[in-house]
Order: structure tokens, then C-alpha cells, then sequence
């Protein structure tokens, strides 16, 4: 076939035969106010123009000192991670067709999955999924079709779960008659309210989301929550960052007071913080793992060990049957998007720190955090919002709103915080804060010393 | 050619049914569909318990390269699924009218058993699609 744009005349031919007027009677079903307008362009540039253009764009980014987590967090990469990770051997998003021509890529797939296994103290990972949220879509599709116990397709979904990824859950599997039901937090602990939980005993659930850290980073009482999902027959889903891990007990070991049932049942999360940096939010990726028992319901690759006719050692793509180029609409997925560069890159990036190194990053960060929370509450007018334990990030509650504040702080080049108004109004005004290891001492005196002039002008100026 | 036996009856899409004494129904697949399928690796049974309509997608076999629906011929209550499949998916392959049955069934009705194929019919329908 040749590559050349469609005619005009083509394209009438092609409108005619489906019954369209316009390209843009196509996207009907898009509400107007989410169609993107015409871009204004200008005529053709040269590739000089262009870089000088995009790098005048970059610059008024400017270098903001972020101290916004929620989801997505700046660690520190070392240089190897993309030096590696752009070598020619590495540098593609795809496991290739005839992947098993391809052991390199393969193999480290392979210990991808064998890393997120020790991680999560899982038995089988998948070669990634598209992004944290995804991942927990696909986690809620994966325990309806693995909890053959319950037939409602209902999940309980704590608030305390960061809510974008509520969202995406809803968008992806809600048109999948699953009905998402929330359970709210206690306001005093920021955890997932366990009296909540408990009150829906006795009702036909499939599945319990747990987060840890929480949306708020408050510890939940994973144990509990675990127990209690396992004694009702319920699937225990668990969203995870996977820096955490590296300190708190691995999802696989939760609960263990039900005979027989130990751990969480599907483990999923955002791999970004291992390697990938913050972009403009993306790409990331999502990792998921599960127990054995479940492995032919879990979307997305799967790389295995094997021998070959001779008896060496060889890699391979495996169950490959629930995959959609075999079982098509049937498949475990048909969005399982394989993110493989970025997982290459946090590959190498766990291969570089070794599991010390994760648990030191790990560390600082929740030092950190509490660095910080301890500078910002001296400041006056500003308090912790919740009493439970945190890894590396904290709500904390101001005596006025928190846009004008971050504002301000934008405005001298600090990236304050997430104003948390409008997706928790109860709260009143609160600000979810976090700092990682990149966050030094004298950053975190900066911080509060801006945060101080602005809320206190007249204190200042004494 | 396949094995055929005369006892059973089949449906198109390649199960059997044997009458129990007891009045429930034993299914599995025909002969000619585990070769079809090549070496199965898996099957994946209902639970006991679940009500099933005839022409209801209720088990999966699934071969290295393939997974394939297998459809109750039958309406009613699954009373047993075959759990020596778990450890030995092979038996689908070696036994497939024995030890390789997939579950069973307490019919609503008998006229649904009644309407599915002889042996003798299942085998000209093998034949004319030049199976």
C-alpha cells in the first residue's frame, strides 16, 4: 500500500458510503465542551524555530521546588537509569512480535515480575499495565471474574483511596454493571473507618480496595481490613506505592488471622516513583500482582523461565490464552498496554539501589515529610490534620483557604501542596503535602519561611 | 475417526452428556474437540451450585495456544465440577468420555436432553463438516 494522505475526494467517497457529512460528525457522541478547538498554528516552521520555541515554552515552567505528592512523586534518578534505559538493545515501548526472538528484552521483564514479587510479597506479577489508576480498574475487573463466591459485583471503595483513581475504576469497569459503593474515613485518624467496613458483614461484596499508604499517606490497619475481607469471602485488593514497601510489611503478608488466607489477593499500583520522572504526568506505568491461584484471570504479559529443546535455560511469554489476540473479547483485558520502557527504566533502577537503597529512599522521604510537617506547624495557623501514622505525606489544615496561599507560593516558585477543597470540602481547608529524599533541609526552611510571610505579612515585617 | 460412543448424546458445539442413574447429567467434551484442542493445559469448571441455561458459556479448557468456551447442553443445577482436572488437565485429552468429564448437572427438564444429537447423528454432522 502506498503511504499517501487521504484526498479530499477520497475522504467525501469514505463519508459518503458510512452516511457522515464531516470528519467531525464522527465525534458527535463528545460533548462539545471536551472537543478540542482548532489549534492556532502557525504556517510551517523550520526545525531551528521550533526547538527555540519549545525551549522559550520549557523555560516558563521555570524549576518549581515541588512539594506536591498525591499519586506522583519526585525521587531522585540516577544518571545510569535513562543512560541505560535509552541504549539502542533497550529502547523500545514494546515486547516485539516473535518475542521470543527477543531474550533480552524477555529476561528483563522477567526480572521485573521477580522483583515486584519480592516487593510485594506476591507469587506472580504481569509485565506491567498502563498506570496506577488503570491498574486498579483492571484489578476491579480481575476480582469479579476471580471471586466466584459472590455474584453482586460490588466493591467497597474507601474515600480515603486516592480519588482519581476512583474515578478511572468508574469510568473503566462502571459500564460493566460493577457498582463502586464508598466507605468512609474516620476524621480523627485519617485510616478507613474498620466500623464502616464492618457494618456491610452479611452483604454479597467482591471486593475491598485497600490503599497504603492512604490518599491522606496515613497507615491503614491493613491487618484488620485484610481479616475481616478474607472471613467474608470478600477479595482484598491492595493499592500500594512501591518505595513504601521497602519499610512496611509487604501486601502478601497482610492480615493472616483467617485459616487458610494470608495476604492481600490482587496487589496493584503506580510504578512511577521507581525511575520514571514526573514528566508532565506521564508516561508511568501500573504493576500488578496476585497469587498463583489466580494467575489465568490477571490481565497483561506474562514472562516465564524455561528450557529449551536442548535443556538450556530460555525465557518466554506464558498463558498466553487469556491474552486478546487468542480470546478476544473473552480476554483478561483488552487495555493491557504493556509500558515497557518504563519499566526497563525501574528495572534498572531497582537493579542500581538493591533493596537497601529503596529502603534508605524510603526512609529519608518519611523523614522528610515529618521535617517538614514539624517546620510548617510551627509557622502558626496551620495544624495535622489526622493522628495515624504517615510514610511521606500529610494533610494538614490552615486557618484560611489554601488556592490564594499556593498561589502565592507558585508565585516565588514553590509548588506548596495539593489543595484538597474540592475533592474533600468536609475537611475544611487542608493541604496534602509531601516531601522525598530530594527535599533537603534548607529546601524545607525555604518552604516555611515563604509559607510564613505570606500567612503572617505583619509578623514579617516586625 | 473419532471416537463416538453410542450411550451419550452431543450438542454442535462439541460436548457430550451421559444420564446418570440418579437422574443428573455427566458432561464433558467429545473426543474429536480434545484433539481439535491439542494437549489442554487448564480447565476451568463451574461452581457447584450455579444455575445453568443451555447454550451458557459455563466452563473454559484452554490449550497452550487456544482457550475455548464449553457450553452446558443443558438448563439447570450444577451439582459437581470435576476437580481432578485442577492436577491432571491431561485426563480431557486421554479420557475424554471418562475420567476427563467436566461437571454435572440436575437437569430442569428432560426434553432438552432428548432434543440433543445420537451418536449416529454426531457423527454424520462430524462428517459433513468435513471434520
Amino acid at each position: 500500500m502506498a503511504f499517501i494522505p487521504h484526498t479530499g475526494d477520497d475522504i467525501a467517497q469514505m463519508l459518503e458510503v458510512i452516511g457522515a457529512r464531516t470528519i467531525e460528525d464522527l465525534f458527535d457522541e463528545i460533548p462539545p465542551a471536551l472537543r478540542a478547538r482548532a489549534l492556532a498554528l502557525p504556517p510551517a516552521m523550520g526545525e531551528m524555530e521550533v526547538g527555540r520555541l519549545l525551549t522559550e515554552r520549557a523555560a516558563l515552567d521555570g524549576r518549581p521546588l515541588n512539594f506536591i505528592g498525591a499519586g506522583a512523586y519526585e525521587h531522585h534518578i540516577p544518571a545510569p537509569v535513562w543512560a541505560i534505559a535509552t541504549r539502542g538493545e533497550f529502547y523500545s515501548a514494546y515486547t516485539p512480535y516473535q518475542a521470543e526472538a527477543s531474550q533480552g528484552t524477555l529476561q528483563l521483564i522477567y526480572e521485573y515480575q521477580s522483583m515486584m514479587c519480592g516487593l510485594t510479597g506476591m507469587e506472580v506479577s504481569n509485565a506491567s499495565l498502563y498506570d496506577g489508576a488503570s491498574a486498579l480498574a483492571e484489578a476491579c475487573l480481575m476480582a469479579v471474574r476471580a471471586n466466584r463466591a459472590s455474584n453482586s459485583r460490588r466493591i467497597l471503595l474507601p474515600r480515603a483511596v486516592n480519588p482519581t483513581y476512583g474515578q478511572v475504576a468508574r469510568t473503566i469497569a462502571g459500564n460493566q454493571d460493577i457498582v463502586f459503593e464508598h466507605v468512609d474515613y474516620d476524621r480523627a485518624s485519617g485510616r478507613t473507618l474498620l466500623e464502616s467496613v464492618e457494618s456491610r458483614a452479611g452483604e454479597d461484596i467482591t471486593a475491598l480496595v485497600v490503599q497504603q499508604p492512604n490518599f491522606f499517606g496515613c497507615l491503614e490497619e491493613v491487618d484488620e481490613l485484610t481479616d475481616w475481607a478474607h472471613r467474608h469471602k470478600i477479595l482484598l485488593i491492595a493499592v500500594v506505592n512501591p518505595v513504601s514497601l521497602a519499610l512496611l510489611k509487604p501486601p502478601g503478608q497482610w492480615g493472616g488471622g483467617v485459616e487458610g488466607k494470608h495476604g492481600a489477593d490482587i496487589v496493584c499500583g503506580e510504578g512511577q516513583p521507581l525511575g520514571v520522572p514526573l514528566s508532565a504526568g506521564g508516561p508511568y506505568f501500573g504493576f500488578m500482582a496476585t497469587r498463583m491461584q489466580y494467575v489465568r484471570q490477571m490481565p497483561g504479559r506474562i514472562v516465564g523461565r524455561t528450557v529449551d529443546t536442548e535443556g538450556r535455560p530460555g525465557f518466554s511469554l506464558t498463558l498466553q490464552a487469556r491474552e486478546q489476540h487468542i480470546r478476544r473479547s473473552k480476554a483478561t483485558s483488552n487495555i493491557c498496554t504493556n509500558q515497557g520502557l518504563m519499566v526497563t527504566a525501574a528495572t534498572i533502577y531497582l537493579s542500581l539501589l538493591g533493596a537497601e537503597g529503596l529502603a534508605r529512599v524510603a526512609q529519608a522521604s518519611l523523614q522528610r515529610t515529618a521535617d517538614l510537617v514539624d517546620a510548617l506547624c510551627r509557622i502558626g495557623g496551620i495544624k495535622t490534620a489526622f493522628g495515624a501514622p504517615r510514610f511521606h505525606e500529610a494533610v494538614l489544615l490552615l486557618d484560611r483557604p489554601a488556592a490564594p496561599v499556593l498561589a502565592a507560593l507558585a508565585r516565588r516558585g514553590i509548588l506548596g501542596g495539593l489543595d484538597l477543597a474540592d475533592r474533600y470540602p468536609e475537611l475544611g481547608h487542608a493541604l496534602l503535602v509531601c516531601a522525598t529524599e530530594t527535599k533537603l533541609g534548607a529546601d524545607i526552611d525555604l518552604y516555611a519561611a515563604a509559607l510564613a510571610e505570606i500567612m503572617h505579612p505583619a509578623r514579617a515585617a516586625a | 475417526m473419532s471416537n463416538i460412543p453410542t450411550d451419550l448424546r452431543y450438542t454442535k458445539s462439541h460436548e457430550w452428556v451421559r444420564q446418570l442413574e440418579d437422574g443428573a447429567a455427566e458432561v464433558g467434551i467429545t473426543d474429536h474437540a480434545q484433539s481439535a484442542l491439542g494437549d489442554l493445559v487448564f480447565a476451568e469448571v463451574p461452581e457447584t451450585g450455579r444455575e445453568v441455561h443451555a447454550g451458557e458459556a459455563c466452563a473454559v479448557v484452554e490449550s497452550v495456544k487456544a482457550a475455548s468456551d464449553v457450553y452446558s447442553p443443558l438448563s439447570g443445577n450444577v451439582i459437581a465440577g470435576n476437580a481432578a482436572l485442577a492436577s491432571q488437565p491431561e485426563l480431557l485429552n486421554q479420557e475424554p468420555y471418562g475420567a476427563g468429564w467436566l461437571f454435572r448437572v440436575a437437569p430442569s427438564s428432560a426434553d432438552e436432553a432428548a432434543a440433543l444429537m445420537s451418536a449416529a447423528d454426531y457423527g454424520k454432522y462430524l462428517a459433513d463438516e468435513g471434520r
